[in-house]
């Protein structure tokens, strides 16, 4: 299908994937060039940090429209971490902010024609659920020491079933990155492969391409959605991870 | 039986995993529907326990999604 769907112009859907090296760096062998997904990084920084940044620049008490946006986005997650997380948790508050707006923006900026999505990368989303992962590990073990290991023994269980709980709660807690990360991964790279394979349809068709055409206007639609959806739910998904650090069920 | 062969069945076989994801899909936003038109008031927080049940759920399609491309093409 890949195949008859790029015959035209010998372009795959996967080939959207593809890193691309802009300036070649390399560092003692190891090949740390700046790419395109690099560069869709920097991007998103800069838009999110620009968002913010000039929208609250003007700091009236009765906000215009972009203070009102930025305002709103801040309240979004504000009010998602104080719900899940609480007081306690406030100084991972900046930390849960920055992995959401990254990721919303990384999202949507992979929506844009000739873009890249930095995050359809299974090393970028493990690299960014492992470090929730570990984190989230470390600050449990800093506030109760060797008694986060009763984390382990579900609340009520009588003792002659801990030998088979405890296993099971073990494994489903180590497997906490990798759901997160392919989660992630899989959504954004399955929906931007359909997006380019039915979009392929629509040249090969000629006349009869509109009806693709508005099969991928409808998709893309859906992409947005599932675009802010999967950043919420990362983000949703750390801020319960840290609950449940903080405070042990 | 030839390798290619093989692997394209394996990978039809291992979507056949996204029915369980369906099935949840239906399950959470008919809870959904029944809750608000049992509680008009309570919907807009039963909306973000709902959407975050739906990505979750979803995610479980997207794993043997990803274990079929990688027996298609690992």
């Amino acid at each position: 299908m890949a195949e008859t769907a790029g015959h035209g112009g010998g372009h795959s859907p996967l080939a959207q994937f593809e890193i691309h090296h802009i300036v070649p760096i390399k560092i003692g062998g190891y090949d740390v060039s700046f790419t395109n997904s690099s560069l869709m990084m920097v991007i998103a920084v800069a838009l999110a940090t620009a968002f913010l940044l000039l929208g609250m620049r003007r700091g009236a008490l009765v906000p215009g429209r972009w203070q009102s946006a930025a305002e709103v986005t801040y309240e979004f997650v504000a009010d998602l971490f104080r719900e899940t997380v609480g007081q306690e948790g406030r100084r991972f508050f900046p930390f849960v902010f920055t992995l959401f707006l990254f990721i919303l923006f990384g999202n949507m900026l992979g929506l844009l024609p000739y873009s890249f999505t930095f995050t359809s990368h299974i090393i970028v989303t493990f690299a960014l659920a492992a470090v929730v992962f570990v984190g989230v590990t470390i600050v449990g073990f800093a506030k109760h020491g060797l008694h986060f290991f009763s984390f382990f023994v579900p609340p009520g269980a009588p003792i002659l079933m801990w030998p088979l709980l405890i296993p099971i709660e073990v494994i489903s807690y180590l497997s906490r990155p990798i759901s997160l990360s392919v989660r992630l991964f899989a959504n954004l790279l399955a929906g931007h492969t359909l997006l380019k394979v039915i979009a392929g349809f629509v040249a090969v068709l000629g006349v009869a391409g509109v009806l693709p055409l508005a099969v991928v206007i409808a998709l893309t639609g859906l992409e947005m959605l599932i675009a802010f959806l999967q950043a919420y739910v990362f983000a949703i998904l750390t801020c319960l991870y840290l609950n449940d650090a903080l405070h042990l069920h | 039986m030839e390798f290619e062969s093989a692997k394209v069945i394996g990978a039809g076989l291992a979507v056949i995993g996204v029915v369980g994801s369906g099935v949840g899909i239906g399950n959470i936003f008919s809870s959904f529907i029944s809750a608000v038109g049992r509680n008009p008031a309570a919907r807009g927080e039963v909306f973000t326990m709902t959407m975050l049940g739906f990505a979750l759920v979803e995610a479980i399609a997207l794993y043997a999604l990803v274990i079929a491309l990688l027996i298609l093409f690992g």
